[in-house]
């Protein structure tokens, strides 16, 4: 099983189709929900590769990590850098950015590197202490990197040099194939693939840990009384709430209720969920392999190329389920999506076939 | 120091060696006229000698500040009469000073204590004294009075510090070995260098690079490359900021040593950067045949752009160069310039003799005076800049005798001793530790046996010497080793090379930043250490004595004091075992085994380990070997 969604994971999105919501446009108020001009990038305009696993926005420069090289975008030009430049794999799975220092951190499949002021340090299982070359996630807090691997999750304490290793002989981790890491001052959440939701708090370095109340099945007996399924690819702990993408829906818990989301009774264009990021405790943001979707704590807009006729499309869920197409004239450039991050009121997405930059449209 | 001067000392010596000396402390002489040098004679007993490293004139240029590295103070002076002011008391070890950009404040880097010492600059008492990173060196505060800048040598960072409270803010990344921090005329960027190289892969050429932060921002901006550069000092800019100047050592540590008599052990260069130079930095020699300029320190351009002065600690010089020249020169022939010995004739002025490891330099607000700070001699010399000579060499207030420690520095630091002085020992022991390069060190054919230069800090009981233990003790080591192979030239007197020794082992280890207060070890620290204690693998299988890590790194120093085969000899090595290196302060030494073949601690076991020859490690877990090495790196 979890060879088959792995492979499916690295698969452009032209394998992946998944029935979209089907409900015709209902009369009344459609509910007013961001509307973007999407600008696609590729390699005819200077993207190194057209698998985009990732992407980060600092200020007014984009980074996006490929399958092929590191991207920056920058005053309207693409620089990259390869493992040449002394980056530890040319596959970037994940980004992170230091707003203390205005170093990036990427994550690859072959170690973790640092860029800062355009030079590269990459550490690898081999000359240091992190867990694995796999690096799915990384995000940082303070002077703490915090890192999800293929071989449980570490931090790198940036001051003393010092790692710590954190898989299944020190934590409740039972899996430790860690797909997704978000680090705050209170607490750091970890997306372990088949082993649920990790917590580590920050002040009383405890553990703790959410798992799927129906174990590992894709039944959904018990909903909104945990996590929605133990496949988690993706977390994002924004106002103390979290946020958590898995292969059969996506949840929000905010310490004390969970509310899951599932395309059968939400605005979700699919299930199968790669990536989440919270805009605040009542917003996010879905990258699933049938689009890009948008909750506004209370209606949904998928944004995405049609998964029949390819032409642009967006459509808004309101609370009542009504569905309605608005018109639009782009759409991110594919609808596998990998990677989401903001910038003002604009988003970039990382894409299968591409990186999307949303041009807020007031 | 002339030769003479030297003869008299060691005349003198015997008698010397038995004197107990009593301290002296003379007020300053600022006559103008060269000082006589007043040694009398060679004293066994250690004295406090000032050892100015750094110069400073105060805002209005009626004092001068002198930082004194081995008294631990900050003399004021008298800037016009040089007459003594106050001693300021500050940390152990001071290397780094600076004025705040309203001059009220002085700051002093101390780099034993890792402590910033803040000096009101009215009441010239110390008013605070703020914790900063490991081995601070130098220190900048921005023109907003925001925030100050402190390179760390050892913790190879920047570290960002509330300019009032002194908080640290925030630690940004720098090189290898950052130590000197230059703001940029208008004061929006910094420029820091490094005086140990960034890691590179095994046997290539070194790498060094100058760290710019966004002073606003104080984040880094850019890193520019010093291809070839193992260490960098001082760094200047012209007051127009076209032009940006680094001292640094280019060392050709690819072919053997014993190519010294071709001009084969380092080139003594400068890189030129900015406008005036163009896209690329460009690198050029100060060296020229039989007239070199060992180990480049100190850099100040005059304010008309017209000079350029750089001091040589080995070779006792400071070099003037003709910028204007300097300028037409690189734009007007074809480089690379860096290895020309005949390139330095185009632009250098003239070398002007100073004393013992000149270091920082000051001009005078008239622009008149150039001071130098001879650090191992306790004297300022004196520069006309309009005649560029000498004009007078002013002693500071130390004790009169030479003591065994201070002659066997000097002996340590001087070039003079080396074939056409290119090198001394601190060529490849950075202030008296490491460089993190491998040599090729004798005349046994290009690439073989290889060897990683090892610290040389609280050495006493870890004889013998050299990765293959052939060396019996540092007599050996110092002398006819270091004449033969290294200096290719003048042998020392036995005096000389017993003061030099015993310096060497006077050299105690730096405060090891990894262990907690009390020596209590984490519990990272303590599981590592059972593991390097162990005698049974995890399997329950006894591991022989010889294969646990505790049975050759045994006792206080971290060595038996033997040989033995860790399976990690190259075909390209010479045939024998290998000495058990001491494991002082093993965390900064980087890179690893006998010829630096593994980056980092890591590598030893997980690179170079397969047969578990060296120690029995292939049983441990990845968390387990991390484990091991927090327990090293408190050794």
């Amino acid at each position: 099983m979890k060879r088959i969604f792995v492979t499916a994971f690295f698969l452009s999105a032209s394998l992946l189709t998944s029935a979209a919501p089907a409900d015709a446009p209902k009369a009344g108020a459609v509910p007013n929900m961001p509307r973007f001009r999407f600008e696609n990038f590729s390699t005819a305009n200077g993207l190194p590769d057209n698998h985009v696993y990732s992407v980060l926005v600092d200020g007014d420069r984009v980074w996006a990590g490929t399958n092929n090289g590191l991207g920056l975008y920058e005053n309207g030009k693409w620089k990259v850098f390869t493992t040449k430049d002394g980056l530890a794999h040319r596959a970037v799975l994940s980004l992170a950015l230091d707003k203390n220092t205005g170093d990036v951190w990427a994550g690859t499949m072959g170690g973790l590197s640092r860029i800062s002021g355009g030079q590269i340090k990459t550490y690898t299982q081999l000359n240091s202490g992190l867990s694995n070359d796999v690096v799915y996630g990384v995000s940082i807090e303070g002077e703490d990197v915090w890192v999800a691997t293929a071989a449980g999750a570490c931090r790198l304490n940036l001051r003393t040099g010092a790692w710590d290793l954190y898989n299944e002989r020190n934590t409740p981790m039972v899996e430790i194939w860690v797909y997704g890491v978000s680090a705050t001052p209170t607490k750091v959440y970890f997306a372990v693939w088949g082993s649920g939701i990790l917590e580590y708090d920050q002040k009383t370095k405890a553990w703790d840990k959410y798992e799927d109340p129906d174990g590992e099945t894709e039944l959904v007996l018990f909903k909104d009384q945990g996590l929605i399924h133990e496949i988690t690819t993706s977390v994002s702990y924004v106002d103390h709430v979290l946020w958590a993408a898995t292969y059969f829906g996506n949840s929000r818990y905010d310490g004390r209720y969970w509310h899951n989301f599932l395309m059968k009774d939400s605005g979700l264009p699919s299930n199968f969920t790669n990536a989440v990021k919270g805009v605040d405790a009542n917003r996010a943001w879905f990258g699933t392999d049938n689009g890009l979707a948008y909750y506004d704590g209370t209606n949904w807009a998928v944004y995405r190329p049609s998964l029949t006729t390819h032409k642009p499309e967006m459509t808004v869920r309101d609370a009542a389920g009504h569905v309605t197409e608005i018109h639009v004239t782009s759409a991110p450039a594919h609808n596998y999506i990998l990677g989401i991050d903001f910038q003002g009121k604009d988003i970039w997405v990382a894409t299968a076939e591409g990186l999307s930059h949303g041009i807020f449209q007031p | 120091m002339s030769r003479q001067a030297h003869g008299r000392l060691r005349a003198g010596a015997v008698g010397g060696m038995l004197l107990i000396a009593a301290a002296f402390f003379a007020v300053a002489l600022w006559t103008g006229d060269e000082a006589q040098a007043v040694i009398t004679g060679r004293v066994g007993d250690p004295l406090v000698y000032p050892s100015p490293i750094e110069l400073l004139y105060s805002p209005n240029g009626t004092q001068l500040y002198v930082l004194c590295n081995e008294s631990d103070e900050l003399r004021v002076l008298d800037a016009s009469t040089g007459a003594a002011i106050k001693s300021i008391q500050v940390g152990h070890i001071p290397r780094g000073i600076s004025l705040s950009p309203d001059g009220s404040r002085l700051f002093v880097t101390n780099t034993w204590d890792d402590t910033l010492s803040v000096i009101d600059t009215a009441s010239l008492q110390v008013v605070a004294e703020w914790p900063v990173g490991a081995e601070p060196s130098s220190v900048i505060e921005d023109r907003g009075g925001k925030h100050l800048f402190v390179a760390n040598r050892i913790s190879n960072d920047v570290a960002v510090l509330n300019a009032r409270t002194g908080a640290e803010e925030k630690r940004l990344a720098a090189g290898r070995g950052a130590s000197y921090i230059t703001p940029s005329p208008d004061g929006s960027r910094l420029y820091v260098t490094h005086v140990y190289p960034n890691p590179t892969p095994h046997r290539t050429a070194p790498e060094s690079e100058i760290t710019v932060i966004d002073t606003a921002r104080a984040v880094v901006v850019d890193r520019i490359p010093l291809h070839s550069i193992a260490h960098s000092f001082h760094l200047t800019f012209s007051r127009d900021g076209r032009l940006g100047v680094v001292a640094e050592m280019h060392p050709k540590n690819l072919v053997p040593l014993a190519h010294l008599e071709h001009g084969g052990a380092f080139v003594d260069t400068l890189t030129l950067f900015g406008t005036d130079v163009g896209d690329k930095p460009v690198e050029v020699p100060l060296d020229e045949l039989e007239r070199y300029a060992a180990r480049p320190f100190g850099v100040l351009i005059t304010p008309d752009k017209k000079f350029l002065y750089v001091t040589s600690e080995g070779s006792e010089i400071v070099t003037v160069v003709d910028v204007p020249r300097l300028l037409r020169y690189i734009h007007t022939h074809q480089g690379p310039f860096a290895e020309d010995l005949s390139a330095s004739g185009n632009y250098v002025v003239t070398r002007i003799a100073v004393g013992h490891d000149p270091r920082g330099m000051a001009l005078s607000p008239d622009g008149s005076k150039l001071l130098v700070a001879n650090r191992l001699e306790d004297t300022i010399s004196v520069i006309d800049t309009h005649t560029n000579r000498l004009a007078s060499t002013v002693r500071l207030a130390a004790p009169k005798q030479m003591s065994v420690l201070r002659h066997g520095e000097q002996t340590f630091y001087t070039a003079r001793y080396s074939f056409q002085g290119q090198i001394a020992c601190a060529n490849c022991h950075i202030d008296s530790t490491f460089d993190g390069l491998q040599w090729d060190l004798e005349p046994d054919g290009f690439g073989r046996d290889i060897v990683d230069n090892r610290p040389i800090e609280d050495l006493k009981g870890t004889e013998p010497y050299k990765w293959n233990g052939g060396n019996p003790n540092l007599p050996t080591e110092c002398g006819p080793r270091t004449e033969k192979y290294f200096w290719r030239s003048e042998q020392y007197d036995d005096l000389t090379l017993s003061d030099l020794v015993t310096y060497i082992q006077s050299l105690p280890p730096r405060p090891n930043r990894y262990k907690l207060p009390g020596y209590e070890l984490t519990p990272a620290q303590e599981r590592g250490k059972a593991l390097f204690v162990r005698a049974v693998d995890k399997f329950g299988a006894p591991i022989p004595l010889t294969n646990r890590c505790v049975y050759c790194h045994s006792g206080p120093k971290g060595t038996n004091q033997k040989s033995f085969d860790v399976g990690t000899k190259k075909a390209t090595d010479n045939p024998g075992l290998l000495d058990t290196p001491q494991l002082t302060n093993i965390a900064l030494s980087a890179p690893y085994l006998h010829d630096g073949s593994a980056s980092s601690l890591e590598e030893i076991w997980t690179v170079f380990n397969p047969e578990d020859k060296h120690g029995r490690t292939n049983d441990l877990t990845k968390d387990e070997l991390n484990d091991l090495i927090e327990y090293l790196r408190t050794r």
